[in-house]
């Protein structure tokens, strides 16, 4: 514990040094925060020194060994850096997948040479990494999914199509879901890596509600995938899969707090009076809130302790996600008729608009709220036939 | 703090999850007093093994007597009396009382501790004066009177007044009904002469009162705490009930949705499980979510709490909104999903929905704190 009390103070002076004014504000949209790649550019300077500095430190993914450019932090001390850097509305230096989804995966699946090189790669931002996961057939029954890799001996031959592809056309690399066995359902599918560039590969963006084209249709067309390539064993990457739709749900759930240092009412009711009936809504919005909040820091202490249900992060972003879209929903009705403009400089292009109907993905991102409940109805509660 | 429950308190909860199950089975206890027409709506003995396994004192400081617990640990207890419908003055008692006492004088102590720790005494709070929890408003004098004071007013819906051998009322010594300061809270026995109470049974066959002090005479050392200073003690109490309430309701939400889940996989219609429709499946599955997230949010409450942070009252009332509502949901689902046996008395499934609606109101109900959410937020 006294090391505990050394370590807060320790961290706190070193943010107080490190971490630029700028960089303590709630994140407002994406690119608040630096998502790294070859082609990647910080928006600010203050960005780029922050990143550097917890680069150094290992900070940008705390909790992973150092010798794959983490910070080595146990699980206490990465609680007290994620607390303190709460405190003072501290940005994360880095986001992506390669953070929350892949790199968790290569972690308890990876080799050791595939851990040193993507892991390090991740950790300093260097590579940006997307998911091809979904295809036009297959949404929420994945296991159903047909692109194809042929054996050709020290590679594979890969044809087919993914969609929903998250940032395709800005990622470096895909980590993918092939179907490498025709006859085997779950025990016919490969996870592999490769690079974005190579030949035969191509993506068109898709046009969303919200007015952005974040996502892609990606297509692949007689690509060589090196054998090399493959995290953990032939036809067996529906493991892979599965684990690391577990952290992509606790991090997508991660959002349902919102903005977890203030309360969504005052900040409301700041920019102008709430009628009775709003206000009214808003304080039980914020019971929820918090009371969500507990339940994700009881998630990931249980979790770093091995207790709690192995299905749990499903419950999480269940409920994390239908809150973040009620928040929204809050916030376009605080904002009344200004909350509808979708170009002017002053709702900065729309913004309040267009993250409203961004939300409504986080329910069908990463698994829909309805598969949600039904891996909850079947592995927790062990209803009959679910 | 890590957030979930430490050795020590696993396996207290163990022990606690074991008796009540056994001692405080609702067959045995609620079915019983009830059907009995009992005047307390609970059971001595019961009380008095909620003594010897050290429940009863659990609050109460060891140099006091007691296991010098906190809200954590008394929340594991509570929660298990939730998810058995036991009734016991636990919470009035060794909750509220147990908090106002550990701040009352050498005398006071000495006069009811032992009586506390053993499960020999049942104490009550007599702190609203009206239907809905307003401890804001507080308009029963107390003027002084010779070395003492002099207590004048009414309060209503004291759980446990009539079983009660002291009673702690909050009166005004000074200020107008709505002032913070110039409250003082005392300690009344119950054989005080002038005071009278009326009792009356609840939906849940727990028995309240409305009680009257018509000139009730006390010595000036029937005071707890400081004379005019008595909101911070007040304040502690009502943090106590408030979260104690909550892990209540947890529990109420707890048994009512293992009851239900139950019968979902026992009953057939169609050819098939309930259980295996996906309407009732959702339902139980989001029921299930709310519930987990009222669970943290009032082990978070007690933690806070008992660590003596600024955030505690927050999450107080975070918690107790949070689980009541859940509770609520939980036995409305329940009886739902139970249909047409669900409506009837043999099915223990309505008795949740009854205490629920009791223990939601208890110390402020989910408007109530939701509202006081909105106020420490500062809207
Ligand atoms: C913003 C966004 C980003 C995404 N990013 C990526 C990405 O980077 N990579 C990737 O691979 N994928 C990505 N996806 C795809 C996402 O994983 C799928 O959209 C999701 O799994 C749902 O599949 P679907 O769209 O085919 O819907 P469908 O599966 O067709 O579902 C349609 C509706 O039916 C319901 N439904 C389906 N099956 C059941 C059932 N058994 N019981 C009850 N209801 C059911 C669903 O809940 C939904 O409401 C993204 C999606 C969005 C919206
Ligand atoms: C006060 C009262 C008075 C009544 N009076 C009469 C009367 O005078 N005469 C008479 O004949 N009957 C009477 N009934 C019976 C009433 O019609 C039945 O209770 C009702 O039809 C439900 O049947 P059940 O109770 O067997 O519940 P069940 O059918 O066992 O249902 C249990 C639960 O499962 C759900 N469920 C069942 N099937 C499905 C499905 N396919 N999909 C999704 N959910 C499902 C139900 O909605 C319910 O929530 C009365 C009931 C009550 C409570």
């Amino acid at each position: 514990m006294a090391d505990l009390e050394t370590f807060r103070n320790e961290t706190r002076s070193w943010l107080e040094a490190n971490c630029p004014e700028e960089m303590r504000q709630p994140v407002h949209d994406e690119d608040d925060v630096y998502w790294g790649g070859r082609n990647a550019s910080f928006k600010s300077e203050a960005q780029k020194q922050w990143f550097e500095a917890c680069v150094e430190k290992g900070y940008t993914v705390p909790a992973w060994p150092k010798e794959y450019g983490g910070g080595g932090l146990t699980a206490a001390e990465a609680k007290v850096l994620r607390e303190e850097m709460g405190r003072i509305n501290a940005r994360p230096p880095l986001s992506s997948f390669g953070i929350w989804m892949l790199g968790p995966a290569l972690l308890k699946f990876g080799t050791e040479e595939q851990k040193k090189h993507y892991l390090t790669e991740i950790a300093r931002g260097e590579i940006r990494w997307c998911q091809g996961y979904s295809e036009p057939g297959s949404g929420s029954d994945l296991v159903s999914m047909q692109t194809f890799g042929e054996d050709a001996g020290d590679h594979w031959v890969v044809n087919g199509q993914k969609v929903w592809t998250s940032y395709a056309d800005k990622a470096d690399w895909i980590f993918c879901l092939v179907r490498t066995d025709k006859e085997n359902k779950y025990q016919g599918i490969s996870f592999l890596l490769f690079d974005m560039e190579s030949e035969g590969v191509s993506t068109k963006p898709i046009k969303l509600i919200s007015g952005n084209s974040p996502f892609c249709e990606t297509f692949m067309d007689d690509v060589k995938v090196p054998k090399e390539q493959i995290v953990g064993e032939v036809n067996r990457g529906w493991d892979v899969a599965k684990y690391l739709l577990g952290h992509e749900r606790e991090m997508i759930s991660a959002t349902g707090g919102g903005d977890r240092a203030t309360s969504l009412g005052s900040a409301m009711s700041r920019q102008g009076e709430l009628d009775a009936v709003l206000r009214a809504e808003m304080a039980m919005f914020d019971v929820d809130a918090l009371a969500f909040t507990a339940m994700s820091e009881k998630f990931m202490d249980e979790l770093k302790a091995g207790k709690g249900h192995p299905a749990q992060p499903n419950t999480l972003k269940y409920a994390g996600t239908e809150l973040n879209k009620k928040r929204h929903e809050l916030i376009m009705a605080a904002g009344g008729s200004r909350s509808l403009e979708w170009d002017s400089e002053e709702s900065d292009g729309g913004k309040p608009a267009r993250s409203w109907l961004r939300t409504k993905a986080n329910s069908i991102e990463g698994g829909t709220s309805e598969i949600m409940l039904n891996v909850v109805a079947k592995r927790i509660l062990e209803l009959p036939g679910a | 703090m890590a957030l979930y429950h430490d050795d020590d308190q696993a396996m207290l909860a163990d022990s606690a999850s074991q008796f009540m199950a056994e001692e405080g089975a609702i067959a045995k206890q609620l079915r019983h007093w009830r059907d009995c027409e009992c005047k307390d709506g609970f059971g001595h003995e019961l009380w008095k093994q909620f003594g010897e396994m050290g429940f009863a004192g659990m609050m109460v400081s060891e140099d006091d007597g007691g296991l010098g617990m906190g809200n954590v640990e008394a929340g594991i207890v509570l929660e298990e009396i939730g998810r058995n419908l036991t009734p016991s003055p636990f919470l009035t008692s060794s909750v509220m009382a147990g908090t106002a006492l550990g701040h009352a004088s050498a005398d006071l102590k000495e006069r009811w501790i032992p009586g506390l720790v053993s499960g020999e005494h049942v104490y009550a709070v007599a702190l609203d004066e009206g239907p809905k929890h307003r401890p804001e408003t507080i308009a029963t004098k107390a003027e002084r009177s010779g070395n003492g004071f002099r207590l004048s007013g009414s309060k209503d819906f004291v759980i446990h007044g009539a079983s009660a051998d002291m009673i702690i009322v909050a009166a005004r010594t000074s200020g107008g009904n709505s002032d913070n300061d110039g409250i003082t809270l005392f300690a009344v026995p119950k054989d005080s002469s002038g005071l009278s109470q009326d009792a009356v049974r609840l939906v849940d066959s727990s028995v309240a009162t409305h009680l009257k002090l018509d000139g009730v005479e006390l010595d000036g050392d029937a005071v707890i705490g400081e004379v005019d200073g008595g909101r911070e003690v007040l304040n502690r109490m009502l943090h106590a009930g408030r979260v104690g309430a909550a892990a209540e309701s947890v529990g109420v939400a707890r048994g009512a949705m293992d009851l239900t889940v139950d019968y979902l996989k026992q009953r057939k219609q169609f050819g098939r499980l309930i259980g295996e429709f996906q309407a009732l499946q959702h339902r139980a599955a989001h029921l299930y979510s709310e519930v987990e997230i009222a669970r943290a949010a009032v082990l978070k409450a007690q933690q806070l709490l008992d660590a003596g942070s600024e955030q505690a009252e927050l999450m107080v009332s975070v918690a107790k909104a949070k689980a009541g509502r859940t509770a609520g949901l939980a036995v409305r689902e329940g009886v739902q999903m139970h249909g047409g046996i669900g409506m009837t008395d043999e099915y223990d499934i309505g008795l949740y929905m009854k205490r629920d609606r009791a223990l939601s109101e208890f110390m402020g109900d989910a408007y109530y704190h939701a509202g006081r959410v909105a106020q420490l937020s500062g809207y």
